[in-house]
């Protein structure tokens, strides 16, 4: 078989802040009653992590789980653990109405880091990116110039962003020129 | 430009966050129904100066469908709520009867 990449290739800018392709990573899609007892305990067995609430994002060795929408979660996990993850989901969560996927190929996963990391997506998304406003563990949905993107910030100030990997170029050229040193904005600094 | 909250997620966000998808309350007449009927659904829409009603979906974010009451004169957003509500919230008519007393939209008021 031939080797899996990412759509970037671990493609890397350095700017006022740092972008970078975060390599395979193993997503998964899940869909289902994200109040369920069952849906809880299954995301705890497969990923070791809880059910975030609304519009968080939980992480954890290796590991996230992010709030996707009032139904779906998407997971993550180590690319070579995607199958094994799938399989305990459909375990646990036997009899129930559910779905999980594996969508590891279908998403860009890339990172955002530096002092000017907030302000590199201010720029590109309609989001109020202020420390104030924007804090740790949040996890954000939105539009990214003309595609759609989401992502979270971690404690350390980075940011973490999956994208369609179908405009992964697109993603990362307009974060590369977003990011370009001379485009400071210094509105938080 | 409009600011619109999205009862699914809680997001409030601009409006090229979400996407308009067209008018909001209609009772679909589809197969089966008279030529009258159908004709009414599928073309004689709402166009008003004033309050309006429209379904909006959130599509650069949780995907989920909803319902926007704005004013077409003054942009104003009245409110959103969620896409399952057959007629207008209380709270929604209440506030656009603050701005535009004796207000009408189809069989609303």
């Amino acid at each position: 078989m031939s080797d899996a990449v990412t759509a970037l290739n671990g493609a890397r800018y350095e700017g006022f802040a740092t972008i970078e392709d975060q390599g395979l990573t193993g997503m998964i899609t899940l869909r289902g009653d994200l109040a369920s007892k069952e849906v809880k305990a299954a995301v705890k067995s497969a990923i070791g992590l809880a059910v975030p609430a609304q519009r968080q994002a939980l992480t954890g060795d290796g590991a996230a789980a992010l709030w996707m929408s009032p139904d779906e979660l998407l997971l993550m996990c180590p690319y070579d653990k995607v199958g094994d993850t799938i399989a305990a989901l459909e375990q646990a969560l036997k009899g129930q109405h559910f779905l999980a996927v594996n969508v590891s190929d279908a998403r860009c996963f890339m990172r955002i880091s530096g002092r000017g990391a907030r302000e590199v997506l201010a720029k590109v998304c309609p989001v109020d990116l202020s420390p104030d406003a924007f804090t740790p563990g949040m996890f954000r949905r939105t539009r990214m110039a003309q595609v759609p993107a989401a992502f979270w910030l971690d404690e350390a100030g980075a940011f973490h962003l999956v994208c369609f990997r179908s405009v992964a170029d697109y993603a990362f050229d307009l974060l590369k020129a977003s990011a370009r040193p001379g485009g400071e904005v210094g509105l938080y600094a | 430009m409009l600011i619109l909250t999205c009862p699914c997620c809680g997001v409030t966000g601009e409006e090229t966050e979400f996407h308009q998808g067209g008018e909001a309350h209609l009772k679909r007449f589809g197969p089966g129904s008279s030529d009258d009927d159908f004709h009414t659904y599928m073309f004689a829409k709402e166009n008003p100066k004033g309050a309006h009603f429209e379904r909006w979906r959130h599509n650069n974010g949780c995907g989920k469908w909803f319902i926007a009451a704005r004013d077409t004169v003054t942009l104003e957003v009245y409110g959103t709520y969620p896409a399952q509500t057959h007629e207008p919230p209380q709270h929604i008519r209440d506030a656009i009867t603050a701005r535009r007393p004796g207000w009408t939209w189809r069989e609303f008021a």
